[in-house]
């Protein structure tokens, strides 16, 4: 900020444009209207905004999201073009749904580990299991943890 | 190596700072720009992969297999057509959106392991693992890989030593031995004594190739031979730069992490362009463009600029006329406003352009940069103004935020993306008026508007996965 004494020096209509400047001063910003005698009893109990990535994302650097194409696990309830999010940093557990690399390709399947062999299952009968076996590339690249389907 | 305790072997070594050694890490992602490539696309594993510079112009980034079949960094894409045919070499544009979200998630990732972390590069950091002395450090490194590799799908090499430089060394060598398993621990004596003993000076961190020749000069062509040299002669010859390196060597820690990076003090923003521009008009939409992203740096670092230089070139390659030049202008008053730098830089741009020119590259130059709260007025100076542009760009910064890169900006700027194909966000062309400078929204480019002669060439370049929503990968 400039000081008083430059201001003092400073033309008269300068002045005054100055002094508009001075005048602009940043106030908090209530959240209720000001009845003049109580205030809000809300006031003491602003929290603040609910946020979906709190709620969907526990690890932002290792979260990833991919679109659905193709109905191979719509039984699941994950449809084409709906959003999966994907969190690599969680080793998978027998039965949950995965994103894995088989033979050069990403898919989405659920992850089924029993005696040490690995099947990724389809839900959808028209699409077939995929068994896990040597010499495959293969590799669970992280765990679906949700599905955002839009009703639209 | 790893079965005695590090900071014993440091307190053996005759280093000087024996109380509390510190030990630092070096983390760098292998091929970094192909493998942040690869994470999206698997069919690109265990292929030769490469990354070209800005304008597809050389190799800025390749995997070890495209190392072997003998592509070399900085090879002009042009010369290597042969070599990419023959072995099917997938070849990308470089995709820094896509590389700089994925170094970010990596550092995050890091921050874990370590209280105190440098990023040293969009690929490296060094971590300072001095509360670590009594762990394995080689496993604690094993631990940082595999989680690194597994939250981001980037691979990494880990160097370890009593110093930066050693831990440069130690990552380099971390790298080319294949049976390191990506982690190597330079914190012993006699590993460095070996190591150091096969290793160019030439290729020590902050040897450049001129020191390099004035050392083989002197005798001195290894990092063993550099670190038992005379150090007075060596800071003769290198001052006081090559001292440090050579007590670095020595295991004598000369170089503290650098947490705070120290804002720039000048800003540089220009791009060569994708084929030959003629044009005024096209050169100061260019420059309109480039003034518009160093602005949001200046505001980024809450610096005012009171120095603007603007530059233009011709392709020192190519025969035809060659002209270069540039203009400065001052600023009484340091200002961050993008509407206002635009106008000074077209002005500038003005008394430089010269008709008939083939223009190779254009660019802006921020210098004399201060602190934005700090900006002194003169008599003459419209603080009224002054206010209203800091207001004006405040709101243009935020809208940006919240709607993308370039919802919000001066008209001087054209209507297409800088550096990409149009993307049709098809909102219908609105002009909005901010602060008395005309605005144009430029999301409703469509695609069907040419790109300019100024915009990047990247004909190769993969979707932004992790930063657009269109963009995303698409899994069945």
């Amino acid at each position: 900020m400039p000081s008083k004494s430059r201001n003092d020096i400073v033309a008269p209509a300068r002045a005054a444009k100055s002094r508009a400047v001075k005048t602009n001063v940043h106030l908090p910003f209530f959240g209720c209207s000001v009845s003049c005698g109580f205030p809000s009893p809300a006031d003491d109990y602003i929290e603040k905004k609910l946020d979906l990535n709190e709620y969907l994302i526990d690890k932002p650097a290792a979260t990833f999201f991919v679109r659905v194409s193709g109905d191979s696990m719509i039984g699941a309830g994950i449809h084409p073009d709906d959003l999966l999010i994907v969190d690599r940093s969680k080793e998978p557990k027998n039965k949950c749904i995965v994103l894995a690399i088989v033979n050069g390709d990403f898919t989405v399947k659920r992850y089924t580990s029993r005696g040490g062999k690995i099947i990724l299952k389809a839900e959808n009968p028209a699409h077939a299991d995929i068994a896990i076996v040597d010499g495959m590339q293969f590799e669970v690249v992280g765990v679906c943890t949700n599905v955002i389907h839009n009703l639209k | 190596m790893h079965e005695r305790d590090p900071q014993s072997q440091v307190s053996g070594a005759h280093s000087p700072c024996v109380a509390s050694a510190p030990i630092f890490a070096l983390v760098d992602g292998n091929s970094f720009y192909c493998s942040c490539e690869r994470v999206f696309n698997p069919s690109l594993i265990n292929q030769p992969v490469i990354v070209l510079s800005n304008n597809d112009g050389c190799v800025i980034s390749r995997t070890d297999e495209a190392k072997a079949i003998g592509i070399k960094m900085g090879d002009p894409l042009h010369l290597i057509g042969d070599m990419i045919k023959r072995h099917r070499v997938r070849v990308y544009s470089s995709n820094y959106a896509l590389y700089g979200d994925m170094s970010a998630r990596m550092m995050t990732t890091l921050a874990q392991f370590t209280p105190e972390l440098e990023v040293y590069s969009i690929d490296e950091a060094f971590l300072s693992l001095d509360g670590f002395a009594n762990r394995d450090l080689v496993d604690y490194a094993r631990e940082i890989r595999r989680v690194v590799r597994r939250d981001t799908g980037i691979p990494t090499a880990i160097g370890i030593g009593p110093t930066k430089v050693l831990a440069k060394v130690a990552n380099r060598a971390a790298k080319k031995n294949k049976t390191s398993g990506g982690v190597l621990n330079l914190c012993d004596r006699a590993a460095q004594d070996s190591m150091l003993a096969e290793f160019a000076a030439a290729d020590v961190w902050g040897i450049g190739a001129r020191s390099a020749a004035k050392l083989a000069r002197m005798g001195v062509t290894t990092a063993l031979q550099l670190r038992d040299a005379d150090v007075d002669a060596v800071q003769k010859l290198l001052t006081i730069v090559g001292r440090r390196i050579v007590l670095e060597l020595r295991g004598q820690s000369c170089l503290a992490l650098e947490m705070v990076q120290e804002d720039r003090k000048q800003i540089v923003s220009s791009k060569s362009f994708g084929r030959p521009v003629y044009k005024l008009t096209e050169l100061k939409e260019a420059v309109a463009n480039y003034a518009t992203r160093a602005c949001e740096k200046l505001r980024r670092q809450k610096s005012a600029c009171h120095v603007l230089s603007v530059f233009v070139q011709t392709n020192r390659f190519k025969d035809g006329p060659q002209y270069y030049n540039s203009g400065t202008i001052t600023f009484g008053a340091g200002t961050a406003s993008t509407v206002r730098m635009i106008a000074a830089a077209s002005g500038v741009l003005e008394t430089i352009f010269r008709d008939g020119i083939e223009y190779k590259k254009v660019g802006v130059i921020l210098s004399d940069l201060r602190l934005a709260s700090a900006v002194e007025f003169s008599l003459f100076d419209d603080q009224h103004k002054h206010a209203q542009d800091i207001k004006t760009m405040s709101v243009m910064d935020a809208i940006n935020a919240r709607m993308g890169r370039d919802t919000l900006k001066v008209g001087a700027c054209g209507n297409v993306r800088a550096g990409t194909s149009a993307n049709a966000g098809a909102n219908g062309v609105a002009n909005v008026k901010v602060g008395g400078a005309r605005m144009a929204q430029a999301r409703a480019a469509g695609q069907s508007a040419p790109a300019p002669a100024w915009t990047m060439k990247a004909a190769m370049r993969t979707p932004c996965y992790t930063t657009r929503w269109q963009d995303l990968l698409k899994v069945g």
